[in-house]
């Protein structure tokens, strides 16, 4: 029952995914846009490119996230789907669980997989690669976690997009930090491994914690 | 009753399956209030199996959120229900009860067809019986590819039947069925309250009016604005 219940979902996500590609790929254009642009203002330094980009490739990844953050819930919210995940005989934190790897897996895998070309437009030495992969493939299921506790505390709002920045960038700096100081610790030389662990210490938390967070705050906005 | 009776010799008097003898929902005291501004009750009332309750009341009334209250989206303030005698969980009430609310959750996107497996994905579908089947018992036949988008409401109406007819609940909660069909569409949802009944289900249908009601041994439940 929970597999077909989150195959189901997983499959309409995917679907409903391919009928609109062109506004899913939106997030990733947008990073995609801001790294070009910082590329282009610091162009004829590629040392100075090179030292900020552990924080320019995060803050991009990062500002993405929270572009795609508002449809996490919100169309689910509006056209009654929402009120068939609370009557469904799975648990609500499940399908919230299913739904948030679902987004993970379209709007940040990609941005993830595209890391080369990207790390490659920055300038960050090859060295350091194999560290930004790793916090990031260990800080955005973080960040789509947290994100999803705060999508659904504003889902009962209309308008709700500057809110959700607000209410989201505070849990999202712990994770910024720690995943591009792990990336820029590398490139100095140091030992990388602390704020990696960190990371897949928060990504463990929130895996268990963050779909009953956000389980609640849907319960209470649609009651 | 009190005292779980474990032994056989506590109950004697007991039938072999209580499920059976039990109504589908029986209510008791339920009330339900928005910022202290009471929305209905104290009510009472109980649907047997082959039962259908027919909830009347002006707009206002309360008729959605009695039903959005007994489908578990909404927490009563006060009062007992039971589902087949057995005190409310979450796990019984997602086997027991369907709804059909004013919402088609149906995403405009997605063909008939692929809205109908995911909605049976995620609740469970009775055996034996396929999603064109079903389609083609609402009279969507032939609309299986067709976006939901470019679907009429009455459209997407049937569709949100046949997911009902597809459910293997028991209890149907039925909030304006009749809302946006036509007159065979009116005449297919009494058809279907009717072959539901047979089967041993029950019913509660919401209305404004009694312009339309299924053939059936009904019961009436009327709301009244609490004064």
């Amino acid at each position: 029952m929970m597999w077909s219940a989150a195959r189901a979902l997983a499959v309409r996500d995917l679907q409903l995914l391919w009928r609109r590609r062109g506004d899913s790929l939106q997030p990733a254009l947008f990073a995609l846009l801001v790294l070009v642009l910082f590329a282009l203002a610091l162009g004829n330094d590629r040392e100075m490119l090179a030292r900020v980009a552990p924080g320019a490739l995060w803050v991009a990844v990062l500002l993405s996230g929270l572009l795609a953050l508002d449809t996490l819930f919100r169309g689910d919210a509006e056209d009654g789907s929402l009120e068939q995940w609370l009557l469904a005989p799975v648990p609500l934190a499940w399908l919230v669980l299913v739904r948030v790897a679902t987004h993970w897996a379209t709007t940040a895998l990609p941005l993830v997989l595209a890391m080369p070309v990207l790390a490659e437009l920055m300038a960050l030495p090859r060295s350091d690669w194999p560290v930004l992969f790793g916090s990031l493939l260990l800080g955005t299921p973080l960040l789509a976690l947290l994100g999803a506790v705060v999508a659904a505390l504003t889902v009962g709002m209309r308008r709700s997009g500057i809110l959700v920045a607000l209410l989201a960038l505070p849990l999202y700096v712990p994770v910024l930090v720690f995943g591009a100081g792990s990336v820029t610790a590398a490139g100095q030389g140091f030992d990388p491994v602390g704020g990696l662990l960190l990371l897949a210490a928060g990504l463990v938390a929130a895996l268990v914690l963050a779909p009953l967070a956000a389980a609640a705050a849907i319960r209470i906005a649609l009651a | 009753m009190t005292g779980d009776g474990r032994g056989p010799a506590d109950t004697p008097a007991m039938s072999p399956n209580p499920a059976a003898a039990a109504p589908l929902i029986a209510v008791r005291g339920l009330r339900f209030a928005r910022n202290d501004q009471p929305v209905f009750g104290p009510l009472d009332f109980a649907v047997d199996a082959g039962e259908a309750l027919l909830v009347q009341g002006d707009n206002g009334s309360g008729k959605t959120t009695l039903l959005k209250v007994l489908a578990g989206l909404l927490r009563a303030d006060d009062g007992e229900v039971r589902l087949q005698g057995q005190p409310v969980v979450p796990a019984l009430r997602a086997r027991v009860v369907g709804y059909l609310g004013h919402l088609p959750a149906q995403k405009a996107d997605l063909s008939a067809l692929e809205n109908l497996r995911f909605l049976c994905g995620l609740h469970g579908s009775r055996p034996g019986m396929s999603l064109e089947d079903a389609m083609a018992t609402v009279g969507l036949a032939g609309y299986e590819d067709a976006l939901a988008r470019q679907m009429s409401a009455g459209q997407r109406k049937r569709l949100s039947l046949a997911r009902l007819w597809l459910s293997p609940a028991p209890l149907w909660l039925m909030d304006e069925p009749y809302a946006n069909l036509d007159l065979e569409g009116i005449e297919l949802v009494n058809r279907m309250v009717q072959a539901h009944l047979r089967e041993g289900g029950g019913a509660m249908v919401t209305t404004h009016g009694a312009y339309a009601a299924p053939p059936v041994r009904t019961r009436l439940l009327v709301l009244e604005r609490p004064a």
